[in-house]
Formats: C-alpha cells, sequence, structure tokens
C-alpha cells in the first residue's frame, strides 16, 4: 500500500513513528493516564485499559483537569509517554508538556494539529510516521 | 527578559511563555495582575524537578500568587497512610513554590478567599473548577492555564494575548435551555453538580450559556456546577442568563451572534446524568468525602445541623477536605465540634485526588462533589455513589449507600 499524506500544523515540531491509538473521545491524563505503565486509565474513556507508551496518540483535544500537563511531563521523564500526539486544533495543555518536556529532558514529543476530515480517517493500529514539518504518513 | 537582564529564571519562564503564544497564536503579550499556580500538585519526579529547577535559578513571582493544593497536608499527613517518601517529595514542592514569593493559601478555591479577583482583571489562573468560576462567576479573565505555564506566567507577569482573556473570545457557543425542571429540583443542591455534569459532557470545549434557570443559585451551588462542568468537558467559561455578570440577557450572553446549537435539557436527561455519576448503588459504604472543590464556610454551616446528635457507623470514615483558613472559621464558628462529635475530621491543604492518603480498604466512596465523583473510579479505583449532603451523612450513619430518591424519581 502506497503511503497517504496528511498535511497538519507542527504545533511542536519533532519526528517520530509508531502505530496510532485512536480515539474521538478527548482525555484527562490527570485521572486518567498512568505515567508510571503508559495505561489510560480513565474507565468512563473508550481508551480504557489501553498502553499509549510510545504509540501515536490520537484525540481531539484535552479534556478537564489543567493538571494533563504535568502527568505527560512525567511520563515523558519516565519513559511512559506516547510518542506523539495528534489533536483537531491546537492543543495547549499537551503543547506546554512537550515544550517542557524539551526545556527539562531535551527529548521532542511532536504535536501535530490534524484538519478535521484527516483525524477522522486514522484507525487504531495503522502505522503512522509523524514528520517535523507536519505531515503525516499512513504507512497502511 | 528573555535575554536573561531580570536573572535565569525569568529567562526560563519567558522562553516557556513566548513559545506558548506561539501555539496560542497571539501576536504579543498582556500584562497579569494575579496568578493561582495549579502546579503544586505532586504528580513525581518531573514536577518537582521543575519546581526546584525554577527556585533554584531565584525566581520569584511578579504578581500577588496564591497557591492551589498540594500533594500533602502539611501538618495532618500522619494520620493516614501517606508513604513517608511521598510526603517528602510533596513538601519539598511546597517549599519550592513558597520560596518564589507565592501566598501559601494550599485551596482550590482561591475565589473564596481574600485575595479574589475582581471583575474584568487580567489573571492567569490554573485549576480548572477556579479557571470556571473566576472567569464565570466573577467575571475575571483567565485563560485555561495547563500547570507548569501558570507558574511561568506568575514570573514574568505577561501571558500570551489571546483566548478569554479578549472580549470577543468570551461570547457564548452553545445554549442550553432547561425545560420543565421543577423548582424544587432547581433549588436542591444536587442539582447543580449534576447539571454541570451534563453541560460539560456536551458543551466539551464550547461555551455554554444556560437559560431558564429560575432559582437564585448561591455561590457554593455555581461552584459546584463549574467544577462539574470543568470535569466532564472542558469548560472554563458559562454564562447563565440574568445570573452571571456578562450575561444580563440572551443577546449580551452570545455578543449578538447565534448560537451553534440549543440543547433544551429535560428532568429525564438530569436523572441520566444523576445516574452517571454514581457506580456504587445500595453497596456497603467505606468512605464519605465532601469539599471538592475545598468547603467553604458556608457548606461547614451547612454541615453541622445534619451531624448533630448523630454518629458515622463505625466502618465509614467521614472525611471533609478544605483550606487552612476556612477551616479555621469554621472552628471559631462552632461548626467543627459537631463534625468531630460525629466521627468527622477535616483534611486541609490537599483532596485525596491529590495526595495518597486513602487506606486500601476503601472500596466504596459516597460524595456530593461532581468532580470526586468523576474522577474516584479511575484515580483511586474505588466505586463510587453519588449523593446530596443529607445522603451523604445518612448513608454514614447507615453504613450504606442510601439515597432519597424522592425529588428525582417521581
Amino acid at each position: 500500500m502506497k503511503p497517504r499524506v496528511i498535511q497538519g500544523r507542527p504545533v511542536v515540531r519533532g519526528a517520530a513513528e509508531g502505530e496510532a491509538l485512536v480515539s474521538a473521545e478527548p482525555i484527562s491524563f490527570w485521572g486518567g493516564y498512568d505515567y508510571h505503565t503508559g495505561e489510560i486509565i480513565d474507565r468512563r474513556h473508550p481508551l480504557s485499559g489501553e498502553f499509549a507508551a510510545g504509540r501515536i496518540l490520537v484525540v481531539p483535544f484535552t479534556r478537564g483537569s489543567s493538571t494533563t500537563t504535568a502527568v505527560l511531563l512525567e511520563a515523558v521523564r519516565a519513559g511512559t509517554a506516547p510518542a506523539a500526539i495528534l489533536t483537531t486544533g491546537v492543543d495547549t495543555f499537551f503543547a506546554l508538556a512537550s515544550i517542557v518536556a524539551f526545556e527539562m529532558y531535551a527529548r521532542v514529543i511532536p504535536i501535530v494539529a490534524l484538519p478535521q476530515g484527516a483525524f477522522q480517517s486514522l484507525r487504531t493500529g495503522d502505522r503512522v510516521k509523524v514528520e517535523a514539518d507536519g505531515r503525516v504518513l499512513l504507512l497502511g | 527578559m528573555l535575554a536573561g537582564r531580570h536573572g535565569p529564571a525569568v529567562k526560563m519562564a519567558m522562553s516557556i511563555v513566548l513559545q506558548m503564544a506561539e501555539v496560542y497564536g497571539a501576536g504579543e503579550l498582556m500584562d497579569i495582575t494575579a496568578a493561582h499556580i495549579d502546579s503544586t500538585i505532586y504528580i513525581g519526579e518531573a514536577g518537582l524537578e521543575f519546581a526546584e529547577r525554577l527556585a533554584g535559578l531565584g525566581a520569584k513571582v511578579a504578581v500577588p500568587t496564591t497557591l492551589n493544593v498540594s500533594g500533602l497536608d502539611e501538618h495532618g499527613w500522619q494520620e493516614w497512610p501517606v508513604p513517608a517518601d511521598w510526603a517528602r517529595n510533596a513538601h519539598r514542592q511546597m517549599l519550592a513554590y513558597q520560596s518564589m514569593g507565592c501566598i501559601p493559601t494550599w485551596t482550590c478555591a482561591p475565589y473564596q478567599t481574600d485575595l479574589k479577583p475582581h471583575f474584568g482583571q487580567q489573571i492567569a489562573w490554573g485549576e480548572s473548577n477556579a479557571i470556571v468560576f473566576a472567569n464565570s462567576v466573577i467575571g475575571a479573565r483567565t485563560e485555561r492555564y495547563p500547570d507548569l505555564l501558570d507558574i511561568c506566567c506568575a514570573i514574568t507577569g505577561r501571558v500570551p494575548a489571546a483566548g478569554l482573556h479578549l472580549g470577543h473570545n468570551r461570547a457564548g457557543d452553545l445554549l442550553f435551555r432547561l425545560v420543565g425542571i421543577p423548582p424544587s429540583v432547581q433549588r436542591d443542591d444536587s442539582f447543580y453538580p449534576v447539571f454541570g455534569h451534563l453541560v460539560g459532557r456536551i458543551a466539551q470545549d464550547r461555551i455554554p450559556v444556560i437559560a431558564g434557570l429560575e432559582a437564585q443559585p448561591a455561590e457554593d451551588q455555581l461552584k459546584a456546577f463549574g467544577a462539574a462542568a470543568a470535569s466532564s468537558g472542558t469548560v472554563a467559561l458559562f454564562h447563565i442568563v440574568g445570573i452571571t455578570p456578562e450575561a444580563a440577557t440572551l443577546e449580551e450572553a452570545f455578543q449578538g451572534r447565534q448560537p451553534q446549537g440549543t440543547i433544551e435539557v429535560t428532568l429525564d436527561d438530569l436523572k441520566s446524568a444523576r445516574r452517571e455519576l454514581s457506580t456504587a448503588e445500595g453497596a456497603d459504604l467505606d468512605m464519605v468525602a465532601l469539599g471538592s472543590p475545598h468547603f467553604s464556610l458556608a457548606e461547614f454551616r451547612q454541615l453541622a445541623p445534619l451531624l448533630e446528635g448523630r454518629h458515622a457507623h463505625p466502618d465509614v470514615k467521614f472525611l471533609v477536605t478544605s483550606s487552612r483558613a476556612m477551616t479555621h472559621l469554621a472552628r471559631q464558628a462552632g461548626y467543627l465540634e459537631p463534625l468531630e462529635a460525629f466521627g468527622g475530621k477535616v483534611t486541609v491543604d490537599t483532596c485525596i485526588l491529590a495526595t495518597p492518603m486513602l487506606p486500601p480498604e476503601i472500596q466504596t466512596l459516597m460524595t456530593n462533589s461532581a468532580k470526586y465523583a468523576y474522577y474516584a473510579p479511575g484515580m483511586l479505583d474505588t466505586r463510587v455513589a453519588f449523593g446530596s449532603l443529607a445522603d451523604c451523612v445518612h448513608s454514614a450513619v447507615a453504613g450504606r449507600v442510601t439515597r432519597d430518591e424522592s425529588l428525582w424519581e417521581r
């Protein structure tokens, strides 16, 4: 299969590759993400029980608590963060966590804002490559 | 500031603020005159390293800055099974933020302190329930500041000129119209967290406008509504027509624009939202937790007579979380004696979601807070029952979850 390309906006620039983990449901990392393991633990969320560590997390935006950023920073330090995060529109919480993670640990978690239609075409299990210019390649 | 002439802490904070200005799409920065810091919550080593990096670089806040809950009841944690290494780290994080010149309020309800902001004031607040209260009920202006950015704004005294700081971004998006909700339900305390939970779930990141509210809500009821809407959704600002300060009329709430949509809210919708908040029915009860957001003096006053002459079941822990200042006032007013005689306790500086204080045998928790009810199953791995304040007291006495359904199920 030829890779398809989605042009997103690079909110925090960086490159990553991994398996997509997709939900149309917004997420709070505070109370929703176990940074010790990378498991999604919001029992009301469709991705509950899934492990996002090292995967390309695709969610529309963050919901609820402003502590989501602190939890994602812990996950970066612990090595349990997603490899990249794709959202619809610009999610400032994910962006901030990524910016501070680079400041503190010189590790890059790319954050890309996707156009609405493109977001809906992604499925859990898709092999995805994220480029620094915001392009998202579907490898199959 | 970015050049480092104000020292390395200001340089680091300004670098983060400027990168975020680009993310927000803000062309410039603007001044703020107060801040509230949510980064105080101890999550782990990274947050502590961030706080101690700033403190070590000599960071000082540039504006009056209050502190949210911490990860520790500084003087009371030993009454609970809080691990000592957690307590040590959480305390180091408290000291780091205090060393930056912040005011040690240690509360998630800073809008119920002397330091509450005023209408139109530009502020940088963290903590979802505090943000939504400041914007909606007071009419102060803050973006939804995440942990780690709030302190950078406080250190620089600057924020990206974007989002809810700007008047034209504060117009309502979605209209919620209450239809046929009996006044007896509208006056009930549990109406507000239930309705907030429903509004948050539907509105998500849009600004809801509520019309058709016949009751005049008390401050603590608006607090409960906002906390619920900011848990199930991303609500940072709501308007209630005729009640909140930027919504004298429907037209003003929408700034003359058309709503993106209208949702009619019926009693059945509220009943189902109320059911969503409970994962435990009729179960043996291990604990009642009140005070998310932190209990106010008025809430202590409301609770005291319900407890008079009664005692909690020996198997049920009864806990109120509040601030030191509010607890001190409640003590002076005589509201803590009935609580202590009942077998209840108060924890200050933190809450059950922010510190690992609960013994492992706590499996079923009851609360009147939609925020506790929303987060407890995932964060504390407990079943949770949502009820009114009176339901919580009756259940604590009975040792099992009991709820008065007469208001909801007729």
